[in-house]
């Protein structure tokens, strides 16, 4: 005969965090995109989507596969990637330091500011004319735009970062007494952290939207490329590739991002953390 | 004359104003080498306008007179104002090349060996205001300014840490001068308390050993137009 110990009805508190989001899902970011994936399958599966209109998934897969196996995707995936890594490469760093130039003396904000609130204010693709009949039409222009179109969510996001970073820690390195480079350093910089990677996620979306752009002027390689000879022959599973990827790319850049956020930040502990 | 005359803290005929009030009025004041000399004085009467001037931290406020302190000033703030993405080893040597070591020694002399690789965030206030002292410390002081540094902290943390300060101003021996609200960490500590009403230094006693504390406090708080005690 077991014995069952009558415990005494000691009602604990459950140790929730009530106004927090709650633990972290692993990958979280991909449970969106994997419900409208099925929610796609399933519209096609049933007929009730057009394949004329939109091709099911598993044809779209396939044409994949066959652009894999002809080299043609790797080959424009990789002269897009290359125009992006190189857009990124000068926007980032030329933003970075406007921000810091305009960020940490009045002459600087004085000179820079205006311009790139007027770039801002002027849609990118009314420029893209000008930019065409400076730089032609090859890879100079495609990189310059989306260098351009970095260079902006760089600037104002590390600029609003470091003019937000508290006075009191100036007081304290002038107290102190920090040179001005250790004070840039170790005050300025990653103060200014929060700031620039947050506008680094939108600068990775963004050089993806101007790629697009870019690439559907006159380009012999590319994924806009690519797209834009299936839409003259009508090819939607084609376009559909393209466009998964420019999603999966900016999905993936974003996600990158948001990783180095976790580890540079570590150091805050935040409603999100 | 004291001995060493260079180190030797002497403000003359400070004044400072904000738009047309005069917070401070032609005040004097002296500290001499190694002393411990506390501030009282009435919410808004001028104390920290008194310490950030003798920090240099007021260029932007209106005023003249002379400020003549030691080459080494140490400020402690009342928040402890640690830099939240540097270590904590890293804000005690901010600014100092290769004082890693020192560094610890400074952060095991308040009691937190040990801690170096925390972040500031993950420690409580009384061990963040622990670490903003190590940085202070470590730098050798020849004056020590520190503004109701233990201000929000609890009773007891109060109490811990006014002991630990003076063990370590008898180690280091700064001049010290300490703004704080509260008499009875004013006498416990200091060797002097001055009291700042009307922009001027209002009253001053001395706590020499064997001096009744009981008649000082009451002057004290006379001073500070507290009656009824
Ligand atoms: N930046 C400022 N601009 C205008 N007035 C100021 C400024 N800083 C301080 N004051 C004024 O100067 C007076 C003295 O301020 P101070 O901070 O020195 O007082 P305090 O003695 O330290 O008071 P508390 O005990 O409350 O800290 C106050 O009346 C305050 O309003
Ligand atoms: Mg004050």
């Amino acid at each position: 005969m077991t014995l069952v110990a009558s415990r005494p009805a000691v009602t604990t508190r459950p140790r929730t965090h009530r106004l927090r989001p709650g633990a972290r899902i692993r990958f979280g970011f991909l449970v969106g995109p994997f419900l409208l994936l099925a929610l796609w399958a399933a519209a096609s599966a049933s007929g009730l989507l057009d394949p004329r209109f939109l091709s099911a998934p598993w044809t779209v897969i396939g044409t994949a596969a066959e652009l894999i196996e002809s080299g043609r995707l790797q080959e424009n995936l990789l002269a897009s990637v290359q125009r992006v890594a190189l857009g990124l490469a000068i926007g980032v760093p030329l933003g970075t330091l406007l921000a810091l130039v305009s960020g940490m003396s009045r002459w600087g904000e004085a000179v820079i500011d205006g311009p790139i609130q007027i770039k801002r204010a002027v849609p990118s693709l009314a420029l893209m004319p000008l930019l065409i009949l400076w730089l032609g039409i090859g890879e100079v222009m495609k990189v310059t735009v989306i260098a351009v179109g970095v260079l902006v969510p760089i600037y104002i996001h590390t600029h609003n970062g470091l003019r937000t970073i508290d006075s009191r820690y100036v007081e304290l390195a002038e107290t102190v007494g920090l040179r001005r480079g250790t004070f840039i350093r170790k005050v300025v910089l990653p103060g200014a952290l929060p700031g620039f990677l947050l506008g680094m996620r939108f600068a990775v979306t963004t050089a993806w939207l101007f790629l697009v752009v870019a690439e559907l002027i006159n380009s012999t390689t590319g994924i806009g490329y690519m797209m834009d000879l299936a839409r003259t022959y009508g090819q939607t599973e084609v376009i559909l590739v393209g466009i998964v990827l420019y999603g999966l790319l900016g999905l993936f850049s974003d996600a990158a991002v948001r990783l180095v956020e976790r580890r540079a930040l570590s150091w805050r502990r935040t409603l999100a953390s | 004359m004291a001995t060493d005359v260079g180190e030797l803290i002497r403000v003359q005929a400070l004044t400072r104003r904000y738009g047309s009030r005069t917070i401070l009025d032609r005040l004097d004041l002296e500290i001499a080498p190694g002393e411990f000399v506390a501030l009282l004085g009435q919410s808004g009467s001028g104390k920290s306008t008194l310490l950030r001037a003798m920090a240099g931290l007021d260029g932007d406020v209106a005023g003249d007179g002379s400020v003549e302190v030691p080459g080494q000033v140490s400020v402690v703030f009342q928040d402890a104002r640690l830099l939240p993405w540097q270590r904590v080893l890293d804000n005690v040597v901010l600014g100092l090349d290769g004082a890693a070591e020192r560094g610890r020694e400074s952060l095991s002399e308040v009691g937190l060996a040990g801690r170096e690789r925390a972040w500031p965030n993950e420690l409580s206030g009384g061990e963040q205001q622990r670490v903003a002292l190590a940085r202070s410390l470590v730098r050798e002081p020849r004056l020590l300014l520190a503004d109701e540094p233990f201000g929000a902290l609890d009773a007891l943390t109060r109490l811990k840490m006014h002991a630990l300060l003076r063990r370590l101003v008898e180690q280091h021996r700064p001049a010290v001068l300490l703004v704080t609200h509260d008499v009875d960490e004013a006498i416990a500590l200091a060797d002097r308390v001055l009291v700042l009403d009307h922009g001027r230094i209002a009253a001053e006693q001395r706590l020499d050993a064997g001096r009744d504390t009981t008649e000082i406090r009451a002057a004290l708080l006379r001073a500070l137009g507290v009656t009824g005690e």
